[in-house]
């Protein structure tokens, strides 16, 4: 991209204005000793076409979804994305601004921020819902410090099959200290054991955390997690597919008082795992405590309705290091192509999409019955399901990707079982795209 | 600005009203003109023990937020639970309406060292 | 402007374009294959709404929405320049957009060669030895390097090293990624110059010192030409020293943090190279490190085996974990390898160059009429007060509002806390001289009006996309979604 320089017409007159000879006058008060010297070793420059074709050449080294349909999942997945979602979000007044600290100037932006936020507590039956996080594994350690901070208890429960990733990210946030009060306890045959949780709860936990449907797919029971964590006065802390509340109960409707949530599945593409979108819903008692940006509405001077940022003493900027998070801006792009989606999608739409992640997951695994792999876990599944390989999974990786499909990395960490692996099918995935999967699986193993 | 004679103050601009050994507690109308228009007071639940100098509540504005401080040790008895709706009232009627807690002072000794209202305004 | 209502005023029962195969009966079948789990018993509350009612709404929403492409965008400290539309392009390719995070390596050569060879760019832009691009944004970078001088104390027995020293001109997310890692805060005042008071700086350090943070350029646009000296300082106390790289647009190719003396900086992708913030997101904080640090930065890593081949590690014990779900924000990170392959060495040097003038041209041009409390010469940003307006009535907050009508966006105000009436301007390299002289009329204006008819300032906009909004109300009586009555 051709840049004006300071040698242009503009750079010299504004030079001359200034009174100088060169940009490098401008540069006086850096201390010779660490200036540099020489010009940095980078590649470049690349004109527009030679970027493009080098850009080309490195994604063409890449097995993509677009001709090796994917069945990988584990928290990321392949669902369609209607064309007007990125068509929309790649408008140059959503796409070039940034955060909404003039409202007078942004709402557009914070309109569709109150449509996200009212879409997102409603999917979760949940009073209130924020802006967005970075994503669920960070959104889970928000979640966690948020019940902390609100019941001054120090320990966190996680029960049943949670994906790794995520358990990771909390580890991490909550850091050494906080991290050696977490304890996990571990699923049974894919779900949580109910005994189990119960007999690690008491009266010094902040937060029992539960994936709905689970890292494995399978499709836990809520009440009665949200049942025995009420009884220790714990909060319950819900990691839920925004896809699958099309269907299942919701946290909401099951009591709990946090749901957290990747939107990924909500029109945005895989991109290797990133950008992603964190939801976050919760009771309004929590509303104080919430971290990230909040849109709220209000009227403007001429006594119309309008919307703004709210709740801003809780943030960084404002009240620093007693901030609920240090969280500064969300994933407002991310956001606005998930409010969109939900809007072309509708009440039939994301049910269609949540019905097609059934039926085409379950003709998989009736499919695999003619294979070597055998499914895991008998419970109720959304999405996807876990399957031992009789060959390593790295291995089975690499003839399915031969085969011209893409199959998700080792999970045998979670089942506890050697060469295990999820897969997963979307309304993505047709019946013919299913049944050549299992075709090229009875030939690759 | 006058400041009632029969109100003491602290260098944190709150003023205590004593009544036998009950003080009620609240913000200054110089405090309150300088956060502006308050939205929200964070109250603490009755039956907290607060240590004199503890921060027992916080006072919002829009883009400010400033922590209440006990000026006395001693339980808190009563809220101002008018202020969860009408947080608005602190600007309306600092010294009257917009009380925020009462306290049960352990040592009401704690209070000889308060300003009067005359010292409080030479000290602004 | 016709008032644009909510997508739920748009509603047509069963109204909706389904972009979907399958019938009622796809619906019947899914829920007799769920069996005996739970099902949700309440409506979703979604709109129903036909495709096309969906594009207007949106369409119509983004036409009360300010951009870089629609002007001038003077935010200050967030470097709010031109996005190039050729990276959003490649960053649609779907080589990088359509591929699975669990995928194997050697599926992905393609984007983890790009993500290897952007590490390495980042490395050779600050100066250090080792690029972590995981953090998704500015502050998630900060909390990681944060981890990372924390993980690094401990490593050397050095457990009670809990204090981290901000200057009263930081970013608020410094206090509070610090706080977030269990940290105390001290704060030290700056000196009249606006700069770090080496004798402040002194005072608070102590054997508990884990770090100073510092941005250099600081928030005040001025470079800190005592660096060197401020990190050997913080390091003789056994400190680790944080730059906070938002302002990396004052340095390219000028000067690297890394040889400045910091153990450790944060990118911000989306500010220096210009992947679009996107009303708020997504970023990237990419976070540099000294080699010290390296063993802590999270997993996994890209390696490069003997024969070419890139690998993910995840094998490094005292790694402080992961702080993004999977591999951090690939979408934007494409992007920024993009604009910098499309600039080179030289081409970042001259953005940088262009930026520093530009704010400098700017200022030149409008520091008659408003107070520079700190005189330094600045480098990408400068940050006026609004006192003398004030005087006459008119806050630094109305200054900004009466700036909408003139057609711009505002500054960044308030900030740095340290200017009463701040107004922080950053023009970034991506205007102008037209458009600089536009603006510098417009504040020149208004400084007059702030004397001759400070009702107009204090009143306005008068011309933006709405009259301005009642932040009182909205905090004092809360409304975060739509709730009609009768309606989920």
């Amino acid at each position: 991209m051709a840049l004006a320089t300071p040698r242009d017409a503009d750079g010299r007159a504004m030079l001359g204005a200034l009174g100088l000879e060169s940009a490098a006058e401008l540069f006086d008060q850096v201390p010779e000793s660490i200036r540099l010297s020489g010009a940095l070793s980078l590649p470049g420059p690349l004109s527009e076409p030679e970027l493009l074709t080098h850009m080309e050449e490195l994604a063409q080294r890449d097995l993509h979804s677009g001709t090796a349909p994917c069945f990988a999942g584990g928290g990321i997945y392949d669902h369609f994305s209607p064309s007007v979602v990125d068509h929309l979000i790649q408008r140059g007044e959503f796409m070039t601004a940034y955060t909404s600290y003039q409202p007078e100037m942004s709402q557009g932006f914070l309109t569709a921020m109150y449509e996200f936020q009212t879409m997102v507590s409603r999917l979760y039956g949940l009073e209130v819902a924020n802006a967005s996080l970075y994503d669920a594994g960070t959104g889970l350690a928000e979640a966690a410090l948020l019940a902390y901070e609100k019941t001054r208890r120090d320990r966190v429960v996680v029960t049943g099959a949670l994906n790794p990733q995520y358990l990771e990210c909390l580890r991490t946030a909550l850091g050494p200290e906080l991290g050696d009060m977490l304890t996990h306890v571990p699923h049974t045959d894919g779900l949580t054991d109910l005994d189990a949780l119960k007999a690690d709860l008491d009266d010094t936990v902040a937060c029992v955390i539960v994936q709905q449907p689970s890292y494995l797919g399978t499709i836990e029971s809520l009440p009665e997690i949200v049942e025995a964590a009420k009884a220790v006065g714990a909060k319950t802390v819900v990691c839920a597919d925004p896809i699958a509340m099309a269907v299942l109960q919701t946290p909401g409707g099951a009591g709990a008082d946090i749901a957290v949530g990747e939107g990924q599945p909500l029109g945005l593409p895989m991109s290797y795992g990133g950008p992603l979108l964190g939801l976050l819903a919760t009771t309004r008692d929590l509303v104080r405590t919430l971290p990230g940006r909040v849109v709220g509405a209000t009227v403007d001077s001429r006594g119309e309705r309008g919307y703004v940022l709210t709740l801003q003493t809780r943030e960084q900027h404002i009240r620093r290091e007693k901030a609920t998070s240090n969280i500064c801006t969300n994933q407002g792009l991310c956001a606005l192509a998930a409010t969109i989606y939900l809007s072309v999608m509708g009440p039939r739409g994301l049910r269609r999409v949540a019905s097609l992640c059934v039926t085409q997951s379950h003709r998989l695994r009736k499919g695999l019955a003619e294979t070597a792999l055998e499914p895991l876990y008998d419970a109720p599944f959304f999405r996807e399901f876990a399957v031992r390989s009789p060959i390593p999974v790295p291995e089975l990786q690499a003839r399915m990707g031969d085969a011209g499909f893409v199959v998700g990395s080792d999970i045998s960490a979670v089942t506890g079982v050697e060469n295990t692996v999820l897969l997963a099918a979307t309304e993505s995935r047709t019946d013919a795209q299913v049944d050549a999967f299992v075709h090229a699986l009875k030939g690759a193993i | 600005m006058a400041y009632p004679s029969e109100l003491k103050y602290t260098e944190e601009h709150e003023w205590v009203k004593v009544d036998g050994d009950t003080a009620a507690i609240g913000i200054t109308s110089y405090a309150a003109e300088e956060l502006g228009d308050i939205v929200f007071v964070d109250l603490p639940d009755t039956g907290t023990e607060v240590s004199k100098g503890d921060t027992f509540g916080t006072i919002e504005s829009v883009k400010t937020v400033a922590d209440l401080y006990a000026p006395v040790s001693g339980e808190i008895t009563e809220i101002n639970e008018t202020l969860e709706d009408t947080p608005e009232t602190v600007n309306e009627s600092p010294y009257e309406k917009g009380w925020i807690v009462k306290i049960k002072m352990s040592d009401k000794s704690e209070t000889d060292g308060m300003l009067s209202a005359e010292d409080y305004e030479k000290k602004l | 402007m016709n008032e644009e209502g909510l997508i739920f005023s748009r509603q047509v029962p069963d109204g909706g374009c389904l972009p979907l195969p399958g019938d009622e009966d796809t619906d019947a079948q899914a829920q007799a294959l769920l069996g005996d789990a739970k099902l949700r018993e309440e409506p979703t509350g979604l709109p129903d709404v036909p495709e096309w009612e969906v594009v207007r709404h949106f369409t119509r929403l983004s036409q009360r929405n300010w951009g870089v492409d629609m002007g001038f965008y003077p935010l200050g400290s967030c470097t709010m320049k031109h996005n190039p539309r050729l990276n959003e392009a490649v960053a649609r390719l779907p080589g990088f957009a359509r591929i699975h995070p669990e995928q194997h390596p050697a599926q992905v050569q393609g984007i983890l060669r790009l993500m290897k060879t952007l590490e390495q760019a980042l490395i050779e832009i600050s100066g250090m030895d080792a690029v972590s691009l995981q953090p998704p944004a500015g502050a998630q970078g900060e909390l990681t390097a944060l981890l990372c001088f924390r993980a690094y104390h401990h490593s050397r027995g050095d457990t009670h090293r809990t204090r981290i020293i901000v200057p009263d001109s930081s970013h608020g997310t410094n206090p509070a990624s610090a706080a977030r890692c269990g940290m105390t805060v001290h704060t030290i005042d700056s000196n009249a110059e606006g700069l770090t008071d080496l004798a402040a700086l002194d005072a608070a350090l102590d054997e508990n010192v884990a770090g100073f943070m510092l941005t250099n350029p600081n928030t005040l646009g001025l470079f800190e030409p005592q660096v060197e000296e401020i990190c050997a300082r913080v390091h003789r106390a056994g400190g680790q020293v944080y730059c906070d790289g938002a302002n990396m647009n004052a340095l390219l190719g000028v000067s690297r943090p890394g040889d400045m003396g910091f153990d450790a900086l944060h990118f911000n992708v989306h500010k220096t190279f210009s992947t679009p913030h996107g009303g708020g997101g997504p970023g990237a904080g990419p976070v540099a490190v000294q080699a010290h640090l390296q063993p802590f930065l999270p997993v996994p890593r890209i390696v490069e085996d003997a024969d070419g081949t890139l690998t993910l590690d995840d094998d490094h014990p005292e790694t402080i974990g992961k702080v993004h779900s999977f591999m951090g924000n690939v979408g934007p990170l494409v992007k920024a390898y993009a604009y910098i392959l499309s600039h080179g060495a030289d081409g970042l040097r001259e953005v940088t160059e262009r930026a520093v003038l530009n704010a400098n041209y700017l200022l030149s041009r409008v520091r008659e009429a408003y107070e520079l409390p700190y005189r330094g010469q600045p480098m990408h940003e400068f940050v006026l007060s609004a006192e003398k307006q004030k005087a006459a009535g008119c806050k630094a907050v109305d200054v900004a509002k009466r700036l909408l009508d003139y057609g711009f966006h505002a500054p960044t105000v308030y900030f740095p806390l340290i200017v009463s009436e701040a107004l922080m301007i950053e023009p970034t390299e991506t205007e102008t001289k037209g458009a600089l002289d536009c603006f510098a009329e417009a504040m020149l204006a208004i400084a007059r009006e702030c004397e001759d008819s400070p009702d107009v300032v204090t009143g306005a906009p008068h011309r933006a996309y709405a009259g301005r909004l009642d932040e009182v109300q909205a905090a004092r009586k809360l409304d975060l979604r739509h709730d009609p009555e009768g309606e989920g």
